[in-house]
This record gives structure tokens, C-alpha cells and sequence, in this order.
């Protein structure tokens, strides 16, 4: 019998010749990363009393939600990180301007390899199923414990298999299609499961794209999620639990926005109804890439953000912050009335740099719109994709990307 | 829970619905604090204050499916033990709370129709080895997922922590 590719890894990385889902496992971590909590791991770490790390060449730290520390409280945790990485000789660590999202910092400086045991201490670690790895977040006692140890249990999971054919509508992308699917599975729709993405449209879809549909299956509760890689897949014969198939074209005819305060509260934009929006946000682990850089750039080019709303664009990255500079894109949001804030967390956690305030509505290319996530409890968060936060920004109400482009044409 | 015991009781400090997300247990703002006990003033700081302020030691959270969904952040399991929950029983938990609060010792359990049964105030007996949930105020019982023998195991030691300290004391 064939193995999804959740078995595969785990088969392989457990020194096992197969494995079958809701068996235990202990498998080898080949990889294990860590944002600023890593100061509750060390915590954890220093209580259970072992002196040195299993393998600091398979840490990787990397500051993102703080960054520059917001805090007096903050400043003291990256200290204590930064002297904790020194100690222990852990190299891949990536400080306060070496680095940014720490998805997109371990996926673009090369951590992660086809077929690999990744965790980390983040929910959306699910993301680096785009290169072909199982990736999963844990939580910071669990991570002290792989610190000492260099293993982990896992249930084997069964696989959810989404195969998407069709082309992808004007204006719609990734981000509509995951939303449109999280819609439709519900926020527990993949509890504990693998999610496969197969299908013509997702291998004619790039990278960035890819990591947008792994990075949000967190958001319908999966385990691991992959998009297909060269070196590795799934047996022809493996067994699924559950096959999904998409086509674009037939289902998916306008932007997706998941509403407050669940992000399977799935709608068609025009479902919405009319919205006036103080905040836009363009950024995070899902949408903060060159491309959606570049899309925004292209709807907000020779306009002007609407004077109720602001545009704060977050480059998820140091690399994309340099190659969005010079490919003009932060310039044109500039010129538009955008502030660009440093690579890092900022707004999508609720800490900084872009809070709301009670009764203010947001439009944000993020991933969460729970209650009180990026400030008040009193304000509204509507996920959308970067064409959709654009147009919204400029139009100071949700606002369809096509709309916005053909306005001014007859203006 | 008394060493050696399998069998927790104690009152039903709230019911919650299904999809209680880690934001709503745990707000973002407070991630910094890495001092575990810290943590418990901000449990449910946003959509529930009022469970906070009452909670009272070894009582019980009842919820609906999914509990624990959203951010890995172990301050979510955190809060709750630290601020004295005996247990949270739920339909259904996600994934990565489910291991923190186990992890942490705070014994999490299955049990799909308990939201269904219980009211605030009641009084419950939660067997964690055969799997079952009584509800001693109603005189009914629900069925619950019989802990897994390794989380008993954690459970027992009191969480990972003091689990690995032992492992490789020397
Ligand atoms: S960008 Fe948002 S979702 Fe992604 S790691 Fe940072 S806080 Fe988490």
C-alpha cells in the first residue's frame, strides 16, 4: 500500500519502512526554529537542567514579532535570546535587520530541503510544506524538550488531497483560493490532518503563491500542508481520506474576504456589502512577498490612498524590503500615501506599529481576524488578498480591484 | 490532581462554544511575558474577563469543538493552569494547544457532547485513564477519549518539564 507524502517523512524520518495514520511515531527534527519566544524555550530548557542544545547547526532563531524591540519588557528578551544564541553557539541566528518573518527568512535563506522534519514555535510553520518538508509548530516547552533531545512524537496524520485545476480569474489569487477552501472545510475542517495541493493550477503557480496556501491551512487547523516538489511526493497508489477538487474558473469568480471574527466566515466580496475601512494592511508570513508588493504597487500606481483609510505595507523580509526597493514598488506605494514599515510581525499580532482602535474596521492581506487581534476588541479585521487591500486602501471602502483600475480610467 | 490519581473532580467555572481561539484565551499583546505564572492576569482578558476574575482553583473550562485554535503561543495552556484550571474539557481541541497543555500537565480531554451537558456551577468527576466525564449535579455521564498512556504519563509527572529533569538526572 502507498504512502501520502505526511507518511513518507515520518516512515522516514522514524527509521521506519512505513507507517499508517493515528499510529505514534518518534522522528528525528532535522530542523527546529524559534522566533522570540525562544526565551520561553530557554526558560524551559534551562529548568529541565541539560547544559548544551542536541544540535545547534539545526536551531535557527529569527527575530520577527518585536522587532526593534517595542519595549523595555522586549529589549530584555532579545537580550537574554542573543546571549543564550552566543552561549550555545547556535549560528543561524538572524537579529534585528539580518533577517524579518521568520517563514519567509528560513524558506529564502535555504533551511528548508524536500523530505525534511521541520518544527517550530509558530502555528504557521505549516508554510514550509511548499518546499516539500513536514513542518508543523509546536510549543515552547515541547521545543525545549527537541533542544535536549533532537525528537519529537507525532500521531501519523491522515491526508486531506485538494487537487485545483481551471486558471485563475482576473484579480483572484492564492489567497482567495485558500480562503475559498477554508470557507468551505470550516476552521477545523483539517484538524491534525496533512493537506496535499496538487493539481495543473497549483504547479503553474510560483513559490511565493504556494507558501500562501501552505502558510493558511493552519487556519482550518492542519498538521502539515504541501505543495508538490521535484524531489520527492506521494505514492501513485497512497490512500486519502478525503479528495477535494477546485476549479478556478468555475468556482471561484471574485475575491474571497473571510469576515470577523473566524477566518472560515468566508464571503464573496460583493456578499459583503458596503464597508468603510480606516486601516489597510499589506504583509505578514501569508502576503508580504515581492508579488504582493508588486500587485499593490500596480492597483495604487498614479493614485492616492483615501483620505479616511491608511496603508501600511509590512515587506515581509530584508530581501524583499532591498528587491521591492529597486523594482520601484515602494516608491509607488509611497507616492500613494503608504507607510512602509520594517520587515517583521508589527500589526498582525497586535503588538505594534499599526493598532486599532475601538469601532475602526481593517482590510488586511494577514491571516487572523479573531477577536482583538491587531488591537481593540471593539475593532473588525477582514482578510483579503493583496489586489483587495489595495484597491480598498484607495477606494477608503472594500473595494473589488477591477472597480478601482476601471474608475479611473473613466474619470 | 493527588499523585496517583486518575480521577479529577471539581465545578464547571464556564461553558464556552466551539472555535475558542488562542487570541481570545491569550491576547497577542501579552507574548513578551515569558514568566509562566505572569501569564494567568491576562486569561481571557478581551471576550472574558469575567471567567478570570471568578476562576477558582481546580475548576473546570467546558467548551465545543476545537478549543485552543490559532497561535502556538504556550501562554494560552499557560494562563489557564496558572490561573488555576483543574482541567479543560472540550469537543475537540487543536493540535498544538492540546500538546502545551499536556506538556504543561494541564489535563486536556475529549469529550464531544460534555459542552451539551454541562452548566456553569455544576459539579464534575473526569476519569482521564477509561475516558468519561460525570456530571455529578445532573446525575448524567458523557463519554471522553481515554488519555493516551504517554500523556498520562506527563500528566502524572506533572508536565515535560519535570518528565525530562528526571530522564536525565545524573
Ligand atoms: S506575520 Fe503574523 S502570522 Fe506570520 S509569524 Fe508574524 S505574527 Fe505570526
Amino acid at each position: 500500500m502507498g504512502m501520502t507524502l505526511a507518511e513518507k517523512i515520518l516512515a522516514r524520518a522514524a527509521g521506519r519502512a512505513a507507517v499508517k495514520p493515528d499510529e505514534i511515531v518518534v522522528a528525528e527534527v532535522d530542523l527546529a526554529m524559534s522566533h522570540e519566544n525562544a526565551d520561553l524555550v530557554r526558560k524551559s530548557f534551562a529548568e529541565i537542567g541539560v547544559a548544551r542544545v542536541w544540535d545547534p547547526s539545526k536551531i535557527v532563531i529569527i527575530f520577527d514579532h518585536r522587532i526593534p524591540a517595542e519595549s523595555e519588557k522586549t529589549a530584555a528578551t532579545h537580550k537574554a535570546v542573543r546571549e543564550f544564541v552566543a552561549a550555545q553557539g547556535i549560528a543561524n541566528f538572524y537579529d534585528v535587520g539580518r533577517g524579518g518573518i521568520c517563514h519567509q527568512v528560513l524558506a529564502e535563506r535555504g533551511h528548508v530541503k524536500p523530505g525534511m522534519v521541520v518544527v517550530g514555535t509558530d502555528s504557521h510553520t505549516t508554510t514550509h510544506g511548499a518546499f516539500g518538508a513536514f513542518a508543523t509548530g509546536i510549543g515552547a516547552t515541547e521545543m525545549a524538550g527537541v533542544w535536549v533531545e533532537g525528537r519529537l512524537w507525532f500521531k501519523v496524520p491522515a491526508t486531506i488531497r485538494i487537487e485545483v485545476g481551471g486558471e485563475f480569474q482576473p484579480w483572484i489569487s492564492a489567497k482567495d483560493l485558500i480562503l475559498y477552501i477554508i470557507g468551505k472545510l470550516g476552521a477545523a475542517g483539517a484538524d491534525y490532518r496533512a493537506v496535499e495541493f496538487d493539481g495543473p493550477a497549483v504547479r503553474g503557480m510560483s513559490r511565493a503563491s504556494r507558501m500562501v496556501l501552505t502558510n493558511l491551512s493552519m487556519e482550518m487547523g492542519a498538521k502539515v500542508a504541501f505543495t508538490p516538489v521535484d524531489e520527492i511526493g506521494p505514492d501513485a497508489d497512497a490512500v486519502y481520506e478525503r479528495v477535494l477538487r477546485i476549479d478556478l474558473g468555475r468556482d471561484i469568480g471574485e475575491p474571497q474576504v473571510a469576515c470577523p471574527h473566524a477566518v472560515d466566515n468566508v464571503k464573496p466580496l460583493s456578499a459583503v456589502g458596503e464597508l468603510e475601512v480606516h486601516q489597510c494592511v499589506l504583509g505578514s508570513c501569508t502576503n508580504g512577498r515581492l508579488e504582493d508588493l508588486q500587485i499593490a504597487a500596480g492597483v495604487v500606481a498614479g493614485r492616492t490612498v483615501h483620505p479616511r483609510t491608511r496603508l501600511i505595507v509590512i515587506p515581509a523580509s530584508q530581501a524583499v524590503y532591498l528587491d521591492a526597493m529597486r523594482a520601484g514598488y515602494l516608491e509607488t506605494l509611497m507616492t500613494a500615501g503608504a507607510i512602509i514599515n520594517p520587515p517583521g510581525c508589527g500589526p498582525c499580532v497586535g503588538v505594534h506599529q499599526g493598532i486599532l482602535a475601538a469601532g475602526e474596521v481593517c482590510v488586511s492581506s494577514t491571516n487572523r481576524n479573531f477577536i482583538g487581534r491587531m488591537g481593540s476588541k471593539d475593532s473588525s479585521v477582514y482578510l483579503a488578498s493583496p489586489a483587495v487591500v489595495a484597491a480598498t486602501a484607495i477606494a477608503g471602502r472594500l473595494a473589488h480591484p477591477q472597480a478601482v483600475v476601471e474608475e479611473a480610467l473613466h474619470a | 490532581m493527588p499523585e496517583g490519581t486518575l480521577i479529577l473532580r471539581g465545578r464547571v467555572a464556564a461553558v464556552l462554544g466551539d472555535n475558542i481561539d488562542t487570541d481570545i484565551i491569550y491576547p497577542g499583546r501579552y507574548l513578551n511575558i515569558t514568566d509562566r505564572a505572569l501569564t494567568a492576569g491576562h486569561l481571557f482578558e478581551l471576550a472574558y474577563p469575567e471567567i478570570r476574575a471568578h476562576l477558582q482553583p481546580g475548576e473546570i473550562i467546558v467548551a465545543g469543538a476545537n478549543f485552543g485554535c490559532g497561535s502556538s503561543r504556550e501562554q494560552a495552556a499557560a494562563a489557564l493552569k496558572f490561573a488555576g484550571a483543574g482541567a479543560v474539557v472540550a469537543g475537540s481541541f487543536a493540535r498544538i494547544f492540546y500538546r502545551n497543555a499536556i506538556n504543561l500537565g494541564l489535563p486536556a480531554v475529549v469529550a464531544p457532547e460534555a459542552a451539551g451537558l454541562c452548566r456553569a456551577g455544576d459539579e464534575i468527576e473526569i476519569d482521564l485513564a477509561s475516558g468519561s466525564v460525570r456530571n455529578l449535579t445532573r446525575g448524567s455521564t458523557v463519554a471522553a477519549a481515554a488519555l493516551d498512556p504517554r500523556a498520562i504519563e506527563l500528566i502524572e509527572a506533572g508536565g515535560l518539564i519535570p518528565f525530562l529533569k528526571r530522564k536525565y538526572a545524573a
